[in-house]
C-alpha cells in the first residue's frame, strides 16, 4: 500500500484514493478516424519506468491531481495539479 | 563423568537445571496428543513436551506418508504439524514447534489415519517410484480426469480445516515510526538501542516471547543489558510479534498473537491476534539466519534433526531430543553444538564433517571424521543408528562404512540468512560461495539487514556494524557496508552419490535430490519452474530449510553455478497468518455494511419484508398474512394501477448541480438537451461512458437558471456523481460547475396511482400540485408542514405520479400522515417487486438489467435526434462506429409467451435451433401482468426493432417456448395514464 501526497492533504494512505489511469491525455474530437477513435479509447503504454498519470482523493478532499510515480519501485516523483504541465517527462 | 550423571532425570528426557530456562518446573500443564494424556511444564512448546515425553512420531509427510518427528526447534518447521482444538476454534497445520503448551490443550496429527502410527495413507510409499515430481501430470488422465479427483481432494492437504465461523476476535492497528528493527536478538536490540539513544523514535518487533534471539535462553549479560537500555530508552517493544511482509513505500506488516491457537473458550473481549500495519522511515532486518541442513539418504526418519534445534531443546526447554547422537557436519556450529550438548551430559558418538577439516575441531574431546558423511540411517520410526563413509572424488563414498548406533543425529550443515524481507522491498542477493548461502548485496530500499541475516555472523562485528546502522539510520545518514564472513566454509552440495535411499531436499513436500534431478532432466531450467515442477519450498515452511539445497543441487545438474540459478520470488507473508487478522473486524454485518431507509422503522413496523437491492435494505413487499412474496407483488401492483400507492425511493440518486455553466455542462454529459429545459420542466436522460455504452439514466429537472436537481439510478448514485466529478475537473476545467451529492438528505416518498393527487391533497398538500396546474415532467418547489419539498411529477409506475422530495429526517412523518388516510383511498403500500412488475408492464428499461456492457442508445430506442444535438457529449464518436450501426444489433423488444401461461426465465436464451448453437438473443426481464393476467417479458434480440410479430424460440434449461415479439408498452400504450 503505497503514500500519495495530496496536493491539499498532504501524505496519505493509498485506499484513500482511486487511480485514474493515464493523464495528458488528447481527446480525439468527432472528426477522427474509427482507428485514432478506437486507439484513444483502448490502447495506453504501459512503461516499465515513470508514468504520468492522475488519481483522485477519493475519500479525503475529492479533488483530482496529476502524479509521476515509477512504475517499478513506486517512487513518487512529482505531484501537480490537473491544468499544470508535466515537470518531467513521461517517456518510458 | 559428572555431567552425564547430573544431566540425565530418572526416565525421561528432562534434562536437570540449570538446562531449560524457559521452562517453570513448579508448574504442570496436562494436554492430549492423538488422544493420548500427557504432561509438560509453563513455558514448554508442545514440541519440548512431546520430546520430553519421549514422542518421536508425530506426523506422516504429505505425499509419502513416511514416519516423522520433530526436525526444529523454530517457524521452519516443515513436518510436526498438527491440528488443535476443536470445533469453531479449530486450527489445522499449526507448528508444534511454536505452539505454547496451554492446560488442555487438545492435539492430533495430520495426514494420517486412522492414525500416525498405523497409517492406511503409508501404502502410498510403497508406490513411491510411480510418484517422482511432477507424475499427476502425467497419470489420471484416462478415461476421465474426474473420476480420480473425489479421492485425491481427500488425500490432498495435509489438516481437516474447521467447519464453523472463526469465533475468534481480532483487530487491526496502524502505527508509525521511525526506524523499525524486526527481530531482537543481540543485532537487533543493538540496533534498537543505538537508534533511539540517536533520538530516533524506535519498535522493535520479535517473533518469540522473550528477546534474545538465538541468545535467548542463554542468560546472556549483553542481552539483559540491551533489554534494559531499550526500556529505559522508550523503545516501543511488541513480543509475539511475526513480521510477515514488506509493502510499497515501507509499510511493514505484522500479525501479534496476543492467545495461543487452541487455546480454551476466550471471552468474547479478548483478541486472538491483533494485525499490525506500520509506516517506517526506515526498516532495520535483523532476523537471524536458517540452519541448512545436509542431504543424504534417509535424511527425513524421526530423530533426525537440526543441530541449533538440539541445542534449543537442552538449553530453553531442558529436553534431550536424544541421548547418544552423532553429528553430520558441514560448519563449524557442528563443535560449539557437541561442546554444547556434550556439557548437558549427553554423549556424541560422533562428528562427520564433510569438510577437509576445520579449526573448530581443534580440542574437541569427540570422535571426529573429516571427508565423511552419512551413507545411511536406520530406524523408520525411531532411530537406531546410522552408517558412515569416507569420500572420495566427486561426493562418491568408498565402500562399505562404519556402522554407529544412535539414538538422534543432527545436521549441522551451515546457515541461509533470512533475506525474506531485504528481498520483498526489492533488494539484491549475492552468493558467497565458500560458505554456501546468499546474502544481502548492499540494502534494499528503505530495509538495511545486520547480524546473521546480513551474512555477518561474527558477534562482535555484528554488533558494531548493527549500533552504526541505528545510529546512522536515526540521524538519516548512509549506515555503513555490512562486514560478511558468512559464518565461516561450508560445503555446497551434500548429496551422497551412488547409493540407495531417498535423500529428501523439501520435508513436508516430499521433495528429493532425484526429484530435482528430473526436473533437470525434463528441461527445466529456471529456478521458477523447478519450484512448480517439483513443489520444492511450496509448502506451509516455504521452503525455509530446503530452498538453498534445492537450488544448489539444481545447479549442479543443469551445469550453473548456484549464483546464476538464483532464488525464487520472495513474496509475503513470511510465516503463515490466519485469515482472521487479515479480516479484523471486517466480519459478519461489518462485512458489507448495507444502507437502510431513513424510515426503516417506519416500514419494519407496517409489514415490510425486506431484502437485500444492491447496498440497501429495502421493502420488497409487504406481504398480508398468507400471502407468497410474488402473491404481495401481484397485489400491490393491481392496487396501484386501481387506486393508490405509497413507495419509499428514497435511495434514488440525488444530485445538486449548480454554476453558470451547468446546463452547458449537463448538455456535454446526457444524450439528450438539458440546457433547453424551462425552469420547472423535467426530461428523462442517458448517460454514457466513452464506449457508448449506457451507464446510468434518470430524470433531470431545472430548478432555475443555474441549478438542475438530476436523479440518477440507486446503484449509480455514486458511481455517476464520482463520473460528474471527474469531467469537470480533469476534461472541462473551464466551466464554472458545482456537483454536490445530496442522495442522503432528502428523502423520496412515491405516491402513485390514479386516487394519488386526492390522497396528496386531503393530506394538505398545496392545490399548485394538482395534475391541473402541474404537468407531468415537471417540478415545483413546496412546503408541507412548514417542511421545504421538491415535488416531481415523474413515474416509473406508469401511473400518476408523484416523487415527494422532503428533508430525510421528516420522512417518516409524511409516511404516517399519509397512511393515516389510505382507508379512504383505498391505497396500498407497494415495494421493489411491485414496482418491476409496473415498469416492466410498461417496458421501461432497468439500466444493467436491460442492457449490458455493449448496449448502446440507438439498441433501445433512445437514439432518435442525436443527429440535431451539435454538443459532442460523452461518448458521442462511438456512436457513429461500423458496429453501432450494424442492424443485426442486440435492441430491446418486448415478448410475450404464446400460450398465454409460461412466463419465461430471465436469462433464457433465443436461437432457432436447439443448443449447441449461436443465440439470437436473451430474455432480459420478465414477470406475470396482473392487467392482462399473463406473462409479459423483455429481451435483447439481434435485429429485433425490425422483428415485430415475428415468433422466436426461448430456450430454458431443457424446455423451448414459443413467444411473439411485440412492441412494448404492454399496458396503456398511450401512454395516459401519468396525466392524472
Amino acid at each position: 500500500m503505497m503514500q500519495l501526497p495530496c496536493p491539499w492533504c498532504g501524505v496519505r494512505d493509498e485506499t484513500e484514493f482511486v487511480c485514474g489511469g493515464t493523464t495528458h491525455l488528447a481527446r480525439p474530437g468527432l472528426e477522427a478516424s474509427d482507428a485514432e477513435w478506437g486507439h484513444y479509447l483502448f490502447f495506453r503504454d504501459n512503461p516499465k519506468g515513470v508514468h504520468l498519470e492522475r488519481w483522485r482523493h477519493s475519500f479525503g478532499c475529492g479533488a483530482w491531481f496529476n502524479l509521476a510515480r515509477h512504475t517499478v519501485t513506486h517512487e513518487v516523483l512529482a505531484v501537480y495539479g490537473m491544468t499544470e504541465a508535466p515537470p518531467c517527462s513521461g517517456a518510458a | 563423568m559428572l555431567g552425564r550423571s547430573v544431566g540425565r532425570l530418572m526416565g525421561s528426557a528432562r534434562l536437570a537445571a540449570p538446562a531449560g530456562a524457559w521452562i517453570d518446573r513448579s508448574r504442570s500443564v496436562s494436554f492430549t496428543f492423538n488422544g493420548r494424556s500427557l504432561s509438560g511444564f509453563r513455558g514448554d512448546t508442545l514440541a519440548s513436551a512431546l520430546l520430553a515425553n519421549g514422542v518421536r512420531l508425530v506426523g506422516r509427510s504429505f505425499k509419502l506418508h513416511r514416519p516423522r518427528g520433530i526436525w526444529s526447534c523454530g517457524l521452519e518447521e516443515p513436518s510436526a504439524l498438527v491440528d488443535v482444538g476443536a470445533g469453531a476454534r479449530r486450527t489445522p497445520n499449526v507448528r508444534t514447534t511454536l505452539l505454547p503448551l496451554e492446560d488442555g490443550l487438545v492435539a492430533q496429527s495430520v495426514n494420517c489415519w486412522p492414525g500416525v502410527g498405523f497409517d492406511l495413507g503409508a501404502v502410498t510409499g510403497a508406490f513411491a517410484p510411480l510418484l517422482p515430481a511432477g507424475f499427476y501430470y502425467k497419470t489420471f488422465k484416462w478415461p476421465n480426469w474426474h473420476w480420480f479427483e473425489p479421492a485425491i481432494r481427500r488425500m490432498a492437504g495435509l489438516g481437516q480445516a474447521p467447519t464453523a465461523a472463526d469465533a475468534d476476535h481480532y483487530e487491526e492497528v496502524a502505527a508509525q515510526t521511525d526506524v523499525l528493527v524486526v527481530g531482537a536478538g543481540v543485532a537487533g536490540l543493538t540496533a534498537a538501542v543505538a537508534a533511539a539513544r540517536a533520538g530516533a523514535r524506535t519498535m522493535l518487533l520479535a517473533r518469540g516471547a522473550q528477546l534474545g534471539g538465538a541468545l535467548g535462553w542463554c542468560a546472556d549479560p549483553a542481552v539483559s543489558a540491551l533489554t534494559q537500555q531499550a526500556g529505559e530508552l522508550g523503545v516501543e517493544v511488541h513480543t509475539r510479534t511475526l513480521a510477515f511482509g514488506v509493502y510499497d513505500h515501507n509499510l511493514v506488516c505484522a500479525c501479534e498473537s496476543l492467545a495461543p491457537e487452541g487455546a480454551l473458550d476466550l471471552p468474547a473481549c479478548v483478541l486472538r491476534e491483533r494485525l499490525w500495519k506500520i509506516r517506517a522511515r526506515s526498516v532495520i532486518a535483523a532476523a537471524g539466519a536458517f540452519e541448512r541442513p545436509l542431504v543424504f539418504p534417509d535424511n527425513d526418519r524421526p530423530g533426525v534433526m537440526l543441530a541449533g534445534a538440539a541445542m534449543k531443546y537442552a538449553g530453553a526447554f531442558g529436553v534431550a531430543c536424544g541421548q547418544r547422537m552423532v553429528i553430520a557436519a558441514n560448519s563449524d556450529g557442528a563443535y560449539a553444538a557437541a561442546r554444547s550438548l556434550a556439557a548437558a551430559g549427553l554423549e556424541i558418538v560422533a562428528i562427520v564433517d564433510r569438510r577437509e577439516g576445520s579449526p573448530a575441531a581443534e580440542g574437541a574431546r569427540f570422535r571426529v571424521l573429516t571427508q565423511a558423511t552419512l551413507t545411511a540411517v536406520a530406524g523408520t520410526r525411531a532411530l537406531r543408528g546410522c552408517t558412515v563413509a569416507h569420500l572420495a572424488a566427486g561426493n562418491v563414498p568408498a565402500a562399505g562404512g562404519e556402522r554407529l548406533a544412535c539414538d538422534l543425529v543432527l545436521n549441522a550443515g551451515g546457515y541461509a540468512p533470512a533475506v525474506h524481507l531485504h528481498s520483498q522491498a526489492g533488494g539484491r542477493l549475492r552468493w558467497l560461495p565458500e560458505s554456501a548461502m546468499f546474502v544481502p548485496d548492499g540494502p534494499a530500499p528503505g530495509v538495511v539487514s545486520v547480524g546473521a541475516c546480513a551474512g555477518v555472523f561474527a558477534r562482535e562485528a555484528a554488533v558494531s556494524h548493527a549500533a552504526a546502522v541505528g545510529e546512522a539510520l536515526a540521524r538519516g545518514h548512509t549506515p555503513p557496508a555490512a562486514p560478511v564472513d558468512g559464518g565461516g566454509r561450508s560445503d555446497a552440495l551434500t548429496y551422497v552419490a551412488g547409493v540407495p535411499g531417498k535423500q529428501f531436499v523439501d520435508l513436508q513436500n516430499d521433495v528429493t535430490a532425484q526429484d530435482v534431478e528430473l526436473a533437470g532432466r525434463e528441461s527445466y531450467r529456471s529456478v521458477e519452474h523447478l519450484k512448480r515442477y517439483t513443489t520444492t519450498g511450496m509448502g506451509t515452511d516455504q521452503g525455509k530449510t530446503s530452498n538453498i539445497n534445492a537450488l544448489i543441487l539444481m545447479a549442479g545438474y543443469t551445469g550453473q553455478a548456484p549464483a546464476e540459478v538464483g532464488t525464487t520470488r520472495f513474496r509475503p507473508p513470511f510465516a503463515p497468518v490466519t485469515l482472521g487478522a487479515i479480516a479484523g473486524r471486517r466480519v459478519g454485518e461489518l462485512y458489507r455494511p448495507l444502507k437502510r431507509l431513513p424510515a426503516q422503522a417506519w416500514h419494519a413496523a407496517h409489514g415490510a419484508r425486506f431484502e437485500t437491492f444492491g447496498d440497501w435494505r429495502r421493502p420488497a413487499a409487504y406481504p398480508l398474512p398468507g400471502e407468497s412474496l410474488g402473491q404481495a407483488a401481484q397485489r400491490e401492483a393491481a392496487m396501484v394501477r386501481a387506486r393508490a400507492g405509497l413507495f419509499d425511493g428514497s435511495p434514488l440518486g440525488k444530485l445538486e448541480v449548480f454554476g453558470p455553466d451547468a446546463a452547458r455542462f449537463l448538455d456535454h454529459m446526457y444524450v439528450g438537451t438539458m440546457s433547453t429545459l424551462a425552469i420547472g420542466q423535467a426530461r428523462y436522460g442517458v448517460l454514457l461512458n466513452e464506449n457508448g455504452t449506457l451507464v446510468d439514466d434518470g430524470i433531470v429537472a431545472r430548478l432555475s437558471a443555474q441549478h438542475y436537481w438530476v436523479n440518477t439510478t440507486t446503484a449509480g448514485a455514486e458511481r455517476t456523481a464520482a463520473a460528474f466529478e471527474e469531467w469537470l475537473q480533469c476534461e472541462f476545467v473551464d466551466f464554472k460547475v458545482l456537483v454536490t451529492p445530496v442522495t442522503s438528505c432528502w428523502s423520496n416518498v412515491t405516491v402513485a396511482g390514479p386516487r394519488a393527487w386526492q390522497w396528496l391533497a386531503a393530506c394538505g398538500f398545496d392545490a399548485a400540485l394538482a395534475p391541473v396546474t402541474m404537468k407531468h415532467m415537471t417540478l415545483r418547489e413546496s412546503a408541507w408542514e412548514g417542511l421545504p419539498l421538491r415535488v416531481l411529477r415523474a413515474s416509473f409506475s406508469g401511473e400518476l405520479g408523484y416523487e415527494v422530495n422532503l428533508p430525510v429526517d421528516h420522512a417518516e412523518a409524511l409516511f404516517t400522515r399519509l397512511w393515516k388516510r389510505a382507508p379512504e383511498f383505498g391505497a396500498v403500500l407497494y415495494g421493489i417487486e411491485a414496482l418491476q412488475v409496473m415498469r416492466i408492464e410498461k417496458g421501461y428499461l432497468h439500466i444493467g438489467t436491460d442492457t449490458d456492457g455493449t448496449t448502446l442508445p440507438g439498441d433501445v430506442g433512445f437514439a432518435r435526434g442525436i443527429e440535431r444535438k451539435l454538443v459532442n457529449f460523452v461518448g458521442r464518436r462511438s456512436l457513429s462506429r461500423p458496429a453501432a450501426r450494424d442492424a443485426q444489433r442486440p435492441q430491446l423488444v418486448g415478448l410475450k409467451s404464446v400460450d398465454g401461461r409460461t412466463l419465461l426465465a430471465v436469462g433464457a436464451q433465443i436461437a432457432a435451433r436447439p443448443a449447441p448453437t449461436l443465440a439470437e438473443g436473451r430474455v432480459t426481464s420478465s414477470c406475470v401482468s396482473p392487467e392482462l393476467g399473463c406473462p409479459v417479458a423483455l429481451a435483447l434480440l439481434n435485429g429485433g426493432s425490425e422483428r415485430l410479430g415475428e415468433r422466436v424460440r426461448v430456450h430454458h434449461l431443457a424446455a423451448i417456448t414459443e413467444a411473439q415479439v411485440v412492441k412494448t408498452p404492454f399496458v396503456d400504450p398511450a401512454g395516459e395514464r401519468v396525466n392524472g
